[in-house]
């Protein structure tokens, strides 16, 4: 166990250095200038090139990214170039925020996204099934704008039940959780049920309906935690789809998460702070997947971690 | 009162049972229909009989008689919506099952009717400890406390003789072998001792020596318990083996009822006779010897000749993920196979007979020497391996999966001539309807589709594609242990006329001795990846001489009551297994020759 998490870790760490690699270079190959956006257009060009030495955006990308990463080691993330003030700060600030979304999402999924399933495969080829499977269609191929603005007209609008945006009490989190949460449900529901059906069919089952267990028995003992591996799996490689929801979840409820701190940097070209977040998500990303690696074996004895 | 409240608790002995006279169980003008595309068709119509307290019953017939369908019809675990019990009634005792609900129907189900099924390695829940499965099934039924049905479970494992029975509890399902496996089902099935014990197909897929003890274990908890026992088998080795009386069904009717004696020495009705015909016996093979003795397999002429072969497999573990363990599959096996020959590997699962055969037709990476026709594999360039492949083709066992389902099967017979780019279309659509007129097809079915034929037909159709590139050697691997007695006997017969006819060397593998010795010239009988005993068919079934051969053969049970053994002896251990920590490696077995080329490993 102890050697198989020192690999895993020892291969994130590896992919989280690709990760900074190409972010960097995209973010150098970008022909948007960085320094004429903390300039402003009315400088001289003496000014522009004092800054851009300053901030050492005239060295080569070698040596560039090479001064970055060693910051890096010593989790030093750099200064924002906008906020004049240390990103890993900036970061710290706002991740609890985002954290609590995250989990309010997952929550909301796997509840959702679950139970339907589940419904829809024990009440396979009807009515139900049928309307369960639409409603999940729907929750796959709305855009999130759209699911986010609709929950927000109709529940904090029309109804009152929950504010209209900001970041405080439980009734904050609900429709910003539900957004982002109603596309991963619609994904689970499809999983949980083609999963579900094929579990049903197996010989076990059939050994355990032979064993006069109740239906209750059959279904949450022997038959789910069966049908549930695949869905746990894709959990983990979930937490990515977060991150790009994130941003536009955060900006329609104005969530003060990573999120709005990505898309303000991304607007004013603030480099230091897009590599910071993307290197925050990308190792949510990481643990996410390894997370669902390390639970897989409670759930499947027969899954050993090597 | 309820029907579990009526039923005693288990702990009280078998004798203080009530024993009335009367059938456990009646079943009367049962008749069970499935719904299809064109409505509803019975599967099992207007089947009567009774089974009496401690009887053994054994239902015989091929796939499609309906024999597995009566069995879930009694326990009411009919494949849901499509099959339903139609008519008839089923009394267990005074309790008619077909008016139950489905609550008082599962009081009844793992408590007075029990079952065991086919498959052991997929009949337990894989995440759930054996104990668990165990105690739970004890639990549904009992008020017993947790510390009880776990006593109740070890008692129960220690009844179907699993070694340390306690320990037990704790594992799961992969982490046991088939039989084992098969043992829990048992122990599973008998712990609340059932009225009725409903086996279906209970050793058809594990090996034969593992076979003969599940069955004998079967008849001693029988014995013990008073159980009444349905045993559902298309095997008549064990119908003679274990019957009391024997119904035989066809198309869903059933042809004939009688006592098993009667059954096999005075058969009634055409269908039955043919049926026992069909069996394969040991004993009926040597006519051919005679017509072989001229063969003589030097090995300028040989097909196919091994020699020290060995494949093996790695499993990494650790740190870095090196090769920590080897699975010596074949280690150091050495046959030639002349022209016009049949080799027989025989040997129980996980022997290696089958990766031998995959490393002959170039699917596993293997060391040791190789030669198709006089060419050594290991030498050749890629154009130069596909030449040789053609000389070499194979048949599955499962006929089902082993054509592609989207493809008529005119084209998958003539798909081997494409890829090796023989002849026009013209030419390949000719050669193709040969073949199948010549594997007793018509050449107007070159048309269809692999679903529209029957499982031996669809064998049929694999022996034709292997035919297509006229192959010096044939490997057919398990090639009719899927299909039913009558038809095994038709493709085995169709198998020696092409040999006759073509003059192909067949590589058989199979753990059927009784097919192996109908078919072979020579046989090979394989142990943990070696060759143990090899010699011709004659010398080995005639004069077996490793002690692992004469378990295999005293293992086959014989199709004949009066000829039923009176125990069997039993390996209470695992099988060993073919896995090695690196550096070490299985002690090599030496072959003695004890005379006209019989080898004998000692």
């Amino acid at each position: 166990m102890i050697a198989y998490l020192t690999r895993r870790l020892i291969q994130s760490a590896l992919i989280l250095l690709g990760v900074s690699l190409i972010t960097f270079a995209l973010l150098y190959l970008l022909p948007a200038d960085p320094v004429r956006q903390i300039a402003g257009r009315s400088t001289t060009p003496q000014t522009v090139e004092s800054i851009r030495q300053q901030l050492g955006l005239d060295q080569p990308f070698v040596i560039q990214y090479w001064r970055y990463l060693t910051n890096l080691v010593s989790g030093d993330l750099g200064r924002s170039y906008i906020q004049r003030s240390e990103v890993s700060e900036l970061i710290v600030a706002r991740l609890p925020a985002s954290l609590l979304l995250m989990v309010g999402a997952i929550v909301c999924e796997v509840i959702i996204g679950l139970t339907m399933g589940l419904v829809a495969a024990v009440r396979r080829g009807t009515a139900t099934d049928q309307a369960l499977m639409v409603g999940s269609f729907v929750g796959v191929s709305a855009p999130q704008f759209v699911v986010g603005l609709l929950l927000l007209y109709v529940f904090a609008v029309r109804l009152g039940w929950f504010p209209i945006g900001g970041y405080g009490t439980w009734r904050h989190l609900v429709l910003p959780s539900l957004t982002l949460g109603i596309l991963g449900a619609g994904w689970y529901s499809r999983m949980m049920r083609s999963s579900m059906i094929d579990v049903l069919r197996q010989d076990y089952i059939r050994t355990a309906r032979a064993k006069g267990l109740a239906r209750r028995a059959i279904l949450f003992r022997h038959a789910l935690p069966n049908a549930i591996l695949p869905v746990v799996a894709m959990i983990g490689i979930d937490i990515g789809l977060f991150m790009g929801g994130i941003v536009v979840v955060e900006s329609v409820f104005g969530w003060p998460g990573i999120g709005q701190l990505a898309w303000q940097a991304i607007q004013r070209v603030d480099i230091p702070i897009i590599m910071g977040v993307t290197l925050v998500s990308a190792c949510a990303i990481v643990l996410g997947n390894l997370l669902a690696d390390i639970v897989a074996p409670f759930i499947d004895p027969r899954i050993k971690l090597r | 009162m309820t029907a579990a409240g009526m039923k005693e608790r288990p702990g009280a002995s078998a004798t203080g049972r009530k024993t009335e006279g009367g059938p456990v169980l009646r079943v009367a003008g049962l008749t069970v229909s499935v719904r299809g595309e064109e409505g509803e068709r019975p599967v099992v119509s207007d089947l009567s009989f009774s089974l009496a307290r401690g009887e053994t019953l054994c239902i015989a017939g091929e796939s499609g008689s309906g024999k597995s369908m009566t069995s879930l019809a009694i326990m009411a675990l009919l494949p849901q919506p499509a099959a339903r019990t139609s008519a008839g009634s089923i009394r267990l005792g005074d309790t008619e099952l077909t008016d139950l609900d489905d609550r008082r129907m599962r009081r009844i189900r793992g408590n007075r009717i029990a079952m065991i099924f086919q498959e052991p390695m997929t009949s337990l829940n894989p995440v759930l400890s054996i104990g668990r499965q165990l105690i739970e099934a004890i639990e549904t039924h009992t008020g017993l406390s947790l510390t009880e049905a776990r006593n109740l479970a070890i008692d129960a494992l220690k009844a179907v003789r699993i070694p340390e029975a306690e320990s037990r509890l704790k594992q799961y399902p992969h982490e046991l072998s088939g039989g084992m496996r098969q043992r829990v089902m048992i122990a599973m099935a008998l712990a609340l001792k059932p009225d009725v014990l409903i086996a279906d197909e209970p050793t058809t897929a594990l090996d034969v020596t593992v076979q003969g003890e599940v069955l004998e274990l079967l008849r001693d908890l029988q014995r013990r318990n008073g159980t009444s026992v349905i045993l559902i088998t298309h095997d008549m080795g064990v119908v003679a083996e274990m019957a009391d009386r024997v119904i035989v069904m066809r198309n869903g009717c059933m042809v004939e009822e009688g006592k098993v004696a009667d059954i096999f020495e005075r058969p009634r009705v055409e269908y039955t006779r043919e049926l026992l015909a069909a069996v394969p016996r040991m004993g009926t093979g040597s006519g051919r010897q005679n017509f072989r003795k001229a063969i003589e397999n030097t090995k300028s002429t040989a097909v196919a000749v091994a020699r020290d072969l060995h494949v093996r497999f790695d499993l990494r573990g650790g740190f870095f993920g090196r090769v920590t363990r080897r699975v010596h599959a074949v280690e150091g096996v050495s046959f030639s196979i002349a022209p016009n020959e049949t080799l027989s590997l025989v040997g129980e699962s996980g022997c290696g007979k089958s990766t031998t055969a995959k490393a002959l037709a170039g699917l596993v990476p293997y060391i040791g020497e190789l030669s198709i026709g006089g060419r050594n594999l290991s030498g050749l360039s890629r154009d130069g391996r596909k030449a040789v492949r053609r000389d070499v083709q194979m048949i599955f066992q499962d006929p089902y999966a082993s054509l592609d389902p989207r493809m008529r099967v005119g084209d998958l017979v003539a798909e081997p001539l494409l890829i090796h780019n023989i002849g026009t279309p013209r030419e390949r659509t000719d050669r193709v309807a040969t073949l199948f007129e010549r594997v007793g097809l018509s050449a107007d079915q070159m048309e269809r589709y692999p679903h529209e034929f029957s499982g031996g037909q669809r064998q049929r159709i694999c022996i034709a594609r292997a035919l297509a590139l006229r192959p010096k050697l044939i490997i057919a691997d398990e090639s009719v242990s899927a299909l039913d007695v009558s038809v095994q006997a038709r493709v085995l017969q169709l198998l020696k006329e092409l040999q006759r006819e073509f003059g192909v060397a067949y590589l058989f593998i199979s753990h059927d001795m009784a097919v192996v010795e109908n078919i072979s010239d020579r046989v090979a009988v394989m142990y943990l990846g070696q060759i143990v005993e090899m010699g011709t068919r004659d010398q080995i079934f005639a004069n077996p001489r490793h002690p692992y051969t004469r378990r295999l053969i005293e293992a086959v049970p014989v199709p004949d009551p009066a000829r039923r053994r009176s125990g069997f002896s039993r390996l209470d251990q695992e099988i060993a297994s073919a896995t090695y920590k690196i550096g070490e490696a299985p002690h090599r077995l030496v072959l003695t020759d004890v005379g006209n080329g019989h080898l004998v490993a000692t």
